[in-house]
């Protein structure tokens, strides 16, 4: 199992990463051998064996659908690096042609 | 009296009785930190002015003979990735360096709402993703044994801080290991609760199907006093189901006379060290001594669990990283003419360490098209297996006795170099995380003076017993009150 510097960039493109060669190296080498050892889990024959997502045996907990006021959402905005009017702000993402 | 070496148990007496104040108590602790954190380096962030006039506040309802919570007045350090309004919560990331949320984990609103005294945020892994605290986004924690080692993690500050008697008791989180490995290599007790007793509300999650919070303490008897008040449901948390809170406090103090412990014959492996092996076995020997049965039990998958929780928790990290993209809150790398892309890729790359990095890989590239077969579906499925081991033992013991990590504390820097290597370390606590139940480290012998706990695991939601075991244990055994000398 070895990972190529062609799908490490793959993957830290898919994942929102800008990584350096130096990174890309290394990843590679890293990510490499900690899927070697994940070869373990073809090793065990699991046909008929359901997969367990989580154990609390709780399934869609439901509620009113109202709405509860924060009282925070003006703090909340706040966090953002850039915000105004109670909006947080972005840079345009549409250009007028 | 050096107040800050006080269990819970013996401060909530001596404030009650008023031999001392709050205020003394809650000083004593930030003159231990004083002397000693610019060693040890267990927080990064101090709450003293806040803390102190919580305590007065306390003293004063004291004074007037109020009602208060056994918590009242009681100095607790809280790891840093439990939101605490207005005062700044990083979990240990560049990404958050000055992030001040403005609401309250709900356990953090609770501890409040029983008055306690928050002393400040303690270091871990950057976002729990790690073994050894090395990871944080700022600096390693020390372990107070031997300034060389380290403490554990994620939860490192916490089990150090605690350790070097800089607080009285302290909260953690537990995915994989990370309140009972650094307990178990700072000398003191732990609890990993059963997935779902806890709230998680408010603490920024890491692998959410695993994910835990509990509390550190000087005694099981301690860990059963702050238990009582951080578990039950939360509307703000569906995945706490509505199960009867037990009085711990209560249930602990019956004899371990006839319970039934299970010793799985594949947490005694090759590689491990020998003071771990003979400890356990002598922890084992002490509770028959005291009455309890000693059964041989087979725990067969728990050599696959830990390639399992390497697949399912980077998996769980790569989404739930993808919270942190420089728009919403924290770090935000913006250069001028450069679009929205650009703040993702720049703010994450300069925003997250070397691990979170690397988890978001394997998780991406595991759940990328064509590999969910292979890796994510295997895992959940493996997990069914582990669980189902330990159902079946159940059936025949009461407890499960294991030990906690292969080796005492290892020194700093040893293997952050081979990341394999550091996982491989998380062994014997990995397989309760997936199983979802319940887990309590408590000290149980010193080896060349570096502390090695023993864990014991319980049935989902039975933390009851396993912190009986553990008080009866410390009934009649002396490590827990073993210091390291600073």
């Amino acid at each position: 199992m070895k990972l190529s510097i062609q799908e490490v960039e793959h993957i830290a493109e898919l994942a929102r990463l800008r990584l350096t060669d130096a990174e890309k190296e290394k990843y590679s080498e890293q990510l490499s051998n900690i899927l070697g050892y994940m070869e373990k889990l073809q090793t065990v024959d699991m046909d008929n064996i359901e997969p367990t997502s989580q154990v609390t045996g709780l399934t869609n907990i439901m509620r009113e659908d109202e709405v509860v006021e924060s009282g925070i959402a003006d703090e909340l905005v706040a966090c953002s690096p850039d915000s105004g009017d109670g909006y947080v702000k972005i840079p345009k993402i549409f250009e007028n042609k | 009296m050096e107040l800050n070496k006080l269990t819970l148990t013996e401060s909530f007496e001596g404030l009650r009785k008023k031999e001392f104040s709050s205020e003394e108590l809650t000083k004593s602790c930030f003159d231990q930190i004083k002397k000693f954190d610019d060693k040890i380096n267990s927080f990064l962030t101090l709450n003293e002015s806040e803390a102190l006039a919580k305590a007065k506040e306390v003293d004063k309802k004291i004074k007037n003979d109020e009602s208060i919570s056994p918590l009242a007045g009681i100095p607790v350090a809280v790891k840093d990735i439990f939101c605490t309004a207005g005062l700044k919560t990083t979990s240990a990331s560049k990404i958050l360096e000055n992030y001040v949320p403005p609401f309250d984990a709900s356990v953090v609103a609770k501890s409040k709402k029983e008055d306690a005294v928050i002393l400040g945020k303690t270091n871990l892994d950057e976002f729990a993703m790690g073994g050894s605290t090395e990871n944080s986004g700022f600096f390693p924690t020390h372990n107070p044994w031997d300034l060389d080692r380290v403490p554990g993690g994620s939860s490192g500050g916490s089990a150090a801080a605690l350790s070097a008697d800089m607080g009285i008791y302290a909260l953690g989180t537990d995915t994989g290991g990370s309140i009972r490995e650094p307990a178990s290599f700072c000398g003191v007790s732990g609890l990993k609760v059963s997935y779902g007793r806890v709230s998680r509300y408010g603490v920024m999650a890491m692998t959410s199907s695993l994910d835990t919070i509990g509390p550190f303490g000087k005694s099981a008897e301690d860990i059963a006093m702050i238990l009582k008040y951080m578990a039950g449901r939360d509307e703000k948390d569906s995945t706490t189901p509505d199960v009867l809170v037990d009085n711990y406090s209560e249930e602990i103090k019956k004899e371990i006379r006839g319970l039934k412990v299970g010793l799985p014959k594949e947490y005694f492996v090759d590689g491990m060290d020998d003071s771990v092996r003979d400890m356990t076995l002598a922890a084992a020997k002490k509770l028959e001594e005291m009455g309890a049965e000693i059964v041989d039990i087979n725990l067969p998958h728990t050599d696959l669990a830990v390639a399992a929780y390497y697949i399912i928790c980077p998996c769980e990290v790569s989404s739930n990283m993808a919270r942190f993209d420089g728009i919403k809150y924290g770090f935000s790398q913006r250069d001028k003419g450069k679009d929205l892309i650009d703040i993702y890729l720049d703010s994450r790359a300069n925003g997250f360490g070397a691990e979170v990095k690397r988890r978001i890989m394997i998780g991406t590239y595991a759940l990328s098209a064509g590999y969910y077969d292979a890796y994510y579906k295997k895992a959940m499925q493996i997990r069914t297996l582990v669980r189902q081991d330990f159902d079946e033992a159940f059936k025949d013991v009461d407890v499960i006795l294991t030990p906690v990590a292969p080796t005492p504390a290892y020194k700093l820097g040893e293997k952050i170099g081979d990341p394999l290597k550091m996982y491989l370390e998380d062994v014997f606590t990995i397989p309760a995380s997936l199983a979802g139940i319940c887990g309590l480290v408590v000290p149980a012998g010193l080896a060349n003076n570096l502390p090695v706990g023993i864990q014991l695991l319980g049935k989902r939601f039975d933390e009851k017993t396993i912190l009986r075991v553990g008080h009866q244990y410390q009934l009649a055994t002396n490590w827990h009150k073993q210091k390291p000398s600073l």
